[in-house]
C-alpha cells in the first residue's frame, strides 16, 4: 500500500478547516484511507540517522496517509484534497479538458527501433503553469510515487518532464546503441555516453534498480529534441538541458513504457492532478504521438466513459434499500458524476480519467458502499444451508496428534523451507537423491528447498532446547514436498508422522513402542497379511548401521525407523543418542 | 514403603517456618530446622508424657519447667513440641522468653562445696598452718584474701619457720554458698540487685535468656497419638485398621509432580480452535496439499495482473524446479487470459499483453486463496449449482524480509461461502458470528482494496489493552472477473475473508517474538507450559502494564 506524506498545514489550508488528529484519522478511516502516522521531517531524519543529524531539520507536521493500491489520483496533496473535498461536498469534482495549442501542436514520433525494447509513448504539455516550492515538491514526488506503484519501479512507464521552453519540436522517441547515445544528464556537470552513465549509477543509490530494465538490450530508448537536445534516456535518466524547476511555465511530459494501458493511465493522473495550477485550470494541451506505422494520436487521452449500473444491482449487493437517486449521489461524492435516468431505476455513472480504477460494476457498487459508510450497512446472516465436512486428511491428522501428546510426546512446528545442507549433507544424502523442489530467488540459504523430510526440522528443534531435561520426545504430523511429474505442478505434498527420542540411550524400543502404538490407534494389525505391518532390517545413511528398519504396512513401504548415525547426530549439534521414526499417513486414509 | 513425598521438607516449608519464627532472634532458621529434623525423631514417650501432664494441668505448663519436672533436657521437650505441633490442633504452643539468673560452672561448685574463703577457713587447724601450704590447696589464693577480708582468718609473720595462718573466729557463716544455693534453687529474687551483681562480678552468676514454650490444649488435643500412618495401604482398607489410626497431616503448601505427558503445539491448538469454529458454523474444510502452486492458480485465475507487484521476485518464491507447471486446464485459461487482456464479464480487463508463460511459472503458495480458487473452479464445473461454505487453514509462504512478527512463512485462514445473491451486508453478518465465537465483539469494517475482491473490507476489532483499533482480517466479494471465467452462475457472489493464524496466537499467548512460536527455535517450555486455547474466554492479565 504505498504511503503519502503531506504537510498537514498546507492539508487543512487545502481542506479549508482543520481537524485534530483524531477527526482526520477518523474521515481517512471512513474513505479507506489510513493515516499511518505522523511526523515530521526532524522526527524522521532523527529516527533514521539520529538527533545529530537531525538538528536543523524542519519539524513542520507530517501525516503519513496509506492509499489503497489502485487510487493513483490519491497519491498526492493534490489528488487527496480534492478526493476529499467531492466526498464531503464540499465541491464539485472538476471537469478536465483536453485543449488544442493556439500554435502549433507539439509531436513526438516514435521510431521503429523501440519496438523491441519500450515500444509505448505518450506525451503531453501543462502549459503556463505556476509552481511555488511545495506544488514542484508534490510534482517531483507524485512521479515518485507513480514510478514506483503503477510503473512497477519504471519497468512498465516511465515518466520525464522537460521545460518545454528550452527546446524545440518535433521530438523524436527512438533507441540507439548506448555507445551512440551522449548527453548531459540530470545532475551532472558534463556529457557522458550511454556506457558510462550505466557504470557510473551502478553505485547510484536510487537510479541502480532500475539499470537491469534496459541494461543488457543492445539498443537504449532515447528520445530527442529537433535540435538533437537529448530529453530523456527513459527508464533512467533525464537530460539536464530541459530539466524543471520552481519557475518553469511550460511543461512538456514524456510516458515510455512496455505498457500502453498504464502510460496512458500514468500521463492522465499527472496532468489531471496537476493543470490544477495551470492559468486555465484543468485544462492540458494536447500533444501528438506518430507510431512507427504512420499512424497518429493525440494525448492525454482524458476519456470520460459513462457506465449504466441498476439501482436494485447496487442495493442487492451491498445489502441496503436506498432510492436511485440517494445511491447517484453517493456515487457523486466518490469522484464518479451520477444522475438517475431511462426508468427511474437506471443510474448513469460518468467515469473520469482519475478513476482508472473502475473497470467494473462492483467498483461502482463499492464506491456506493463506501459512501453509504460500510458501519451503516445492516449485519445479517446468510440463508445459505450447508453440511460441514472436514478434509481427511486433515481429520486423520487431528485425531492422531493428540494421541501421540497423549503417548508422552510433544509436538512441534517447523518451517517448510530449509536448506539443502538440512534434507542432504547433514542426513549423508546426496541432494540430487532427495527429489526436492528448489527455489529460485531465496534470500538466505534458509530458504533453498522445501522439505522432504520432517526429521531435520525436529533435530534443529532439540539443538536449540538442549538446556530441557532429558528425554525430549517431539513429534510433527506436517507436510512435506516431492517433485512428481503426475501433478499438475510437477509436485506432490505428502503428510508425514515424525517422532524422535533423544536421550542418554537411544530408547529404539520407545521409538518401535510408539509405531506400535500408531498402528494400534490406525487399527493395523501385526504382521503382512492383510495389509498389517511389519519392520523389515534396512539401512539408510541417516542411521546407525544395523540400527534401521523399513516400516511395511497396507502392502507398501511407508516409512523407516532407527538409531541415527552419530555423523547425523553431531551435524546437527547435538551430542546424545536419538532414535527416529518418520511415515508417510496417507496410506491409512 | 515410604511414599511420603509430601513428608520432605519443601523449601516453601522452611520458608513458612522462617515467617512464623521471624520474631524469634535467638534462633535461627538452620537451628528450627535441626529443630524440626529432631522433632520428626524425638521418641514417643516424651511426647506422651507432655500430652499427659498437659492433660493433668490447669491451662497449660511450660516447657522448661517440664524438662526439670521430667530431669531432661530442655531441648527434648521442644522437640515434643515441635513434633506435636506438626500433628495440626493437637496442642497450641506459644513462644516464650524469659531471662534467668543462672549459676556457671564454678557458681555450681561453690554452691556445693561452699566458697573458697569457707574452703580456707575449714582448712585451717588451731594450731595454724604454713602460709606457703595453704596457698598450694586448691581454692588457697582467692580464698585466702577473701578470707583475709572477711577477718575469719590471720597471719603471724614473726613465727620461726615462715609466716602462719590462724583462724580468728571460731566459726564463720558461708554466705556466697547460701545465696548460690538459692539462686540454684530457682530463688535468685530473694537476692538483692547488688548482691547478685556481686556474684555475677565473680563470674559465679550469669543472667541468660531462656526461650521456651507455653503449651496449652489444642482444638484436637488428644493424649493418644503414640503412632501416625504416612498413607493409607492396602492392607489398613482390607483390615478396617484405617479406623483407628492417626494419619500424617499433609503439606497442602508443597507443589505436586506434574504429570509426565507430551504436549500440543500452542499455535496448532489455536488452528484446532479455529477448525472447530468453522466446523460449528458449516463450513467445509477445502484441500489445501500442495504448497507449490502455479502463477495461474495463485494469481492469473483470482484477476491479478501479471505485473501487479506481489508477483515480483522481492515478494514470491519461485521455482527453479519445477519450474513450469505442466499442466493448467486449457479452456479456462483462454478464458482467464481473455479477461485481463481485453475485458469481457462487463469488465473493462487490465489491457495488457497476458503472457502463458507468466502463468507456467511454479511458485510456493502466497496465499490459500489459491486453493479457494481451485475449489470455486471445482465447484463451478458441477451442475447445477449448490451453494458451499468453504474454509482452510494451511501455510502460505513470502519472500519477505523477516523481523520479530513476520516469517518466510505463516499460516492462513479462509473463510469463503458462495451463493445467490450474497451482499455486503451477509459478509458483515457472517464475520461477526465468526469473530464472536473468538471472543471478539467491538468491529469495524473499512474500505480497502485487494486485486481479487469488490467490495473490500478490512475487518479492526478495538483492543482493550492497546487502546485502539487494530487490524483483524481482510475481506471482500470476489470479483466478478474471477468467478464469471470459471464458469460460475452469474447470479452466483462468493464473499470471503482471512486472517493469519500466527497473530491471533501470539495476542492469545502474550509472545512478542514470532520465532518464540514457530519454527525450530521454539522454546519447549512455552510449549510444555502453555494453557488450554479457549478462544472466547477471557485471556489472563498480562503480568507488567502493557505500553500504549
Amino acid at each position: 500500500m504505498p504511503t503519502v506524506s503531506v504537510k498537514r498545514d498546507l492539508l487543512f489550508q487545502a481542506l479549508g478547516r482543520t481537524y485534530t488528529d483524531e477527526e482526520f484519522d477518523e474521515l481517512c478511516f471512513e474513505f479507506g484511507l489510513e493515516l499511518d502516522e505522523i511526523t515530521s521531517e526532524k522526527e524522521i531524519i532523527s529516527k533514521e540517522q539520529g538527533n545529530v543529524k537531525a538538528a536543523g531539520a524542519s519539524d513542520v507536521v507530517l501525516y503519513k496517509i496509506d492509499v489503497p493500491a489502485n487510487r493513483y489520483d490519491l497519491l498526492c496533496l493534490e489528488g487527496l484534497v480534492r478526493g476529499l473535498q467531492v466526498f464531503k461536498e464540499r465541491i464539485k469534482a472538476p471537469v478536465y479538458k483536453r485543449v488544442m495549442p493556439d500554435g502549433k501542436i507539439q509531436k513526438l514520433i516514435i521510431t521503429e527501433e523501440t519496438a523491441k525494447i519500450r515500444p509505448f509513448a505518450v506525451a503531453a504539455v501543462l502549459r503556463n503553469i505556476k509552481f511555488t516550492k511545495d506544488r514542484y515538491d508534490s510534482f517531483i514526488e507524485l512521479q515518485e510515487k507513480l514510478h514506483q506503484n503503477i510503473c512497477r519501479k519504471r519497468a512498465l512507464v516511465a515518466i520525464g518532464t522537460h521545460d518545454l521552453d528550452t527546446l524545440s519540436g518535433p521530438f523524436t522517441y527512438t533507441a540507439k546503441r548506448p555507445s551512440d547515445i551522449k548527453f548531459k544528464p540530470l545532475n551532472k556537470t558534463k556529457e557522458y555516453t550511454a556506457c558510462e552513465l550505466m557504470n557510473i549509477y551502478k553505485t547510484d543509490n536510487h537510479l541502480k534498480h532500475y539499470l537491469h530494465i534496459i541494461e543488457n538490450k543492445p539498443l537504449y530508448p532515447v528520445i530527442y529534441d529537433s535540435n538533437g537536445v537529448v530529453l530523456s534516456m527513459p527508464p533512467i535518466i533525464n537530460g539536464d538541458h530541459s530539466r524543471i524547476t520552481v519557475n518553469t511555465r511550460n511543461i512538456f511530459i514524456e510516458c515510455t513504457g512496455t505498457d500502453f494501458t498504464k502510460a496512458k493511465i500514468v500521463l492522465d493522473i499527472i496532468v489531471t492532478m496537476f493543470s490544477e495550477y495551470c492559468e486555465n485550470q484543468f485544462t492540458v494541451e494536447a500533444a501528438e504521438v506518430v507510431f512507427p506505422n504512420g499512424k497518429s494520436h493525440t494525448f492525454p487521452e482524458l476519456a470520460y466513459r459513462k457506465e449504466m449500473v441498476r439501482a436494485d444491482l447496487i442495493n442487492k449487493k451491498v445489502g441496503i434499500r436506498e432510492t436511485p437517486e440517494n445511491l447517484a449521489k453517493l456515487l457523486t461524492r466518490m469522484y464518479l458524476k451520477s444522475e438517475v435516468i431511462g426508468d427511474g431505476n437506471q443510474i448513469e455513472i460518468e467515469i473520469p480519467p482519475t478513476r482508472a480504477d473502475i473497470i467494473h460494476a462492483c467498483d461502482i457498487v463499492e464506491d456506493a458502499a463506501i459512501a453509504y459508510g460500510y458501519n451503516n450497512i445492516q449485519m445479517t446472516l446468510p440463508k445459505t444451508y450447508t453440511i460441514a465436512n472436514q478434509f481427511p486428511l486433515n481429520k486423520l491428522t487431528e485425531l492422531l496428534r493428540h494421541d501421540m501428546a497423549a503417548a508422552g510426546f510433544t509436538e512441534a512446528l517447523t518451517f517448510a523451507l530449509c536448506s539443502q545442507e538440512d534434507i542432504a549433507d547433514k542426513l549423508g544424502v546426496d541432494i540430487s537423491a532427495t527429489k526436492a523442489v528448489h527455489i529460485s530467488n531465496p534470500k538466505t540459504a534458509e530458504f533453498q528447498v522445501a522439505r522432504t523430510t520432517l526429521l531435520p526440522g525436529l533435530l534443529k528443534t532439540i539443538a536449540a532446547n538442549r538446556k530441557m531435561p532429558l528425554p525430549l520426545k517431539l513429534f510433527e504430523i506436517s507436510d512435506i514436498v516431492i517433485k512428481d511429474s503426475n501433478t499438475d505442478v510437477g509436485a506432490k505434498n505428502y503428510r508425514h508422522l515424525c517422532a524422535v527420542y533423544y536421550n542418554k540411550n537411544p530408547g529404539f524400543e520407545i521409538i518401535h513402542g510408539l509405531l506400535d502404538r500408531i498402528m494400534q490407534l490406525l487399527d493395523v494389525l501385526p504382521g503382512e497379511d492383510k495389509g498389517g505391518y511389519v519392520i523389515k532390517a534396512s539401512e539408510g545413511p541417516a542411521f546407525f548401521p544395523g540400527r534401521c528398519a523399513e516400516i511395511f504396512a497396507r502392502g507398501q513401504s511407508v516409512g523407516k525407523l532407527g538409531v541415527l548415525h552419530p555423523d547425523v547426530i553431531t551435524k546437527f549439534e547435538l551430542t546424545m543418542p536419538c532414535s527416529s521414526l518418520e511415515i508417510n499417513i496417507g496410506p491409512f486414509l | 514403603m515410604e511414599p511420603g513425598w509430601r513428608w520432605e521438607l519443601s523449601p516453601m516449608h522452611l520458608l513458612r517456618l522462617r515467617r512464623h519464627t521471624q520474631d524469634d532472634d535467638t534462633l535461627s532458621p538452620v537451628l528450627q530446622l535441626d529443630t524440626f529434623k529432631m522433632a520428626v525423631h524425638t521418641p514417643v514417650p516424651v511426647a506422651e508424657l507432655l500430652l499427659r501432664r498437659l492433660e493433668a494441668s490447669d491451662g497449660g505448663l511450660d516447657s522448661a519447667e517440664l524438662a526439670a519436672e521430667l530431669g531432661m533436657e530442655h531441648q527434648a521437650v521442644v522437640g515434643a513440641v515441635k513434633s506435636l505441633q506438626a500433628l495440626g490442633e493437637v496442642i497450641e504452643a506459644e513462644l516464650r522468653s524469659t531471662k534467668r539468673w543462672e549459676l556457671t560452672a564454678e557458681g555450681e561448685e561453690i554452691a556445693r562445696e561452699g566458697s573458697h574463703e569457707a574452703r580456707v577457713f575449714r582448712s585451717i587447724p588451731p594450731e595454724g598452718l604454713a602460709q606457703s601450704e595453704l596457698m598450694r590447696l586448691p581454692s588457697g589464693k582467692v580464698g585466702f584474701s577473701k578470707a583475709m577480708s572477711n577477718k575469719w582468718i590471720r597471719v603471724d609473720k614473726s613465727a620461726a619457720d615462715g609466716p602462719r595462718v590462724f583462724r580468728v573466729v571460731d566459726s564463720m557463716e558461708d554466705e556466697v554458698q547460701r545465696r548460690l544455693q538459692l539462686v540454684r534453687g530457682g530463688q535468685a529474687e530473694k537476692l538483692g540487685e547488688k548482691e547478685r551483681s556481686e556474684l555475677r562480678k565473680r563470674k559465679l552468676l550469669a543472667e541468660v535468656i531462656l526461650k521456651t514454650y507455653w503449651v496449652s490444649k489444642g482444638s484436637a488435643f488428644s493424649t493418644s497419638i503414640s503412632k501416625q500412618e504416612t498413607e493409607l495401604s492396602p492392607e489398613m482398607i482390607s483390615s478396617g485398621s484405617w479406623r483407628d489410626r492417626p494419619f500424617k497431616p499433609y503439606n497442602f503448601l508443597a507443589h505436586g509432580v506434574l504429570p509426565d505427558s507430551g504436549h500440543l503445539h500452542p499455535l496448532l491448538k489455536v488452528r484446532s480452535q479455529f477448525r472447530q469454529i468453522f466446523l460449528e458454523m458449516g463450513f467445509t474444510e477445502m484441500p489445501t496439499d500442495n504448497f507449490i502452486e502455479s502463477s495461474f492458480w495463485n494469481f492469473d485465475a483470482l484477476f491479478q495482473p501479471q505485473q501487479h507487484p506481489a508477483r515480483d521476485q522481492h515478494d514470491t518464491f519461485f521455482l527453479r524446479d519445477p519450474a513450469e507447471a505442466l499442466q493448467l486446464p486449457m479452456d479456462y485459461v483462454q478464458r482467464v487470459k481473455r479477461t485481463h487482456s481485453q475485458g469481457g464479464y462487463g469488465s473493462q480487463g487490465y489491457k495488457y499483453n497476458w503472457k502463458l508463460d507468466e502463468a507456467r511459472k511454479n511458485l510456493l503458495r502466497t496465499h490459500t486463496t489459491s486453493a479457494s480458487a481451485r475449489a470455486l473452479y471445482r465447484l463451478a464445473q458441477k451442475k447445477p449449482f449448490t451453494p458451499v461454505k468453504y474454509f482452510s487453514i494451511d501455510r502460505v509462504f513470502r519472500n519477505e524480509t523477516l523481523d520479530a512478527t513476520h516469517l518466510a512463512e505463516f499460516h492462513q485462514i479462509e473463510g469463503v461461502v458462495a451463493d445467490h445473491g450474497l451482499t455486503l451486508g451477509h459478509l458483515m453478518g457472517v464475520l461477526r458470528e465468526f469473530f464472536t465465537k473468538l471472543g471478539i465483539t467491538q468491529l469495524r469494517f473499512k474500505p480497502a482494496y485487494n486485486p481479487y475482491t469488490e467490495p473490500s473490507m478490512e475487518v479492526f476489532s478495538y483492543h482493550q489493552g492497546l487502546k485502539k483499533w487494530v487490524e483483524v482480517g481482510n475481506s471482500g466479494v470476489f470479483r466478478p472477473e474471477m468467478l464469471l471465467p470459471m464458469g460460475l452462475p452469474e447470479n452466483v457472489s462468493v464473499i470471503a475473508w482471512g486472517l493469519s493464524l500466527e497473530r491471533p496466537t501470539m495476542i492469545k499467548y502474550g509472545i512478542n517474538n514470532i520465532r518464540e512460536l514457530v519454527g525450530h527455535k521454539v522454546n519447549l517450555q512455552m510449549v510444555y507450559d502453555s494453557p488450554l486455547c479457549r478462544l472466547d474466554a477471557e485471556p489472563r492479565p498480562p503480568p507488567t502494564q502493557e505500553a500504549a
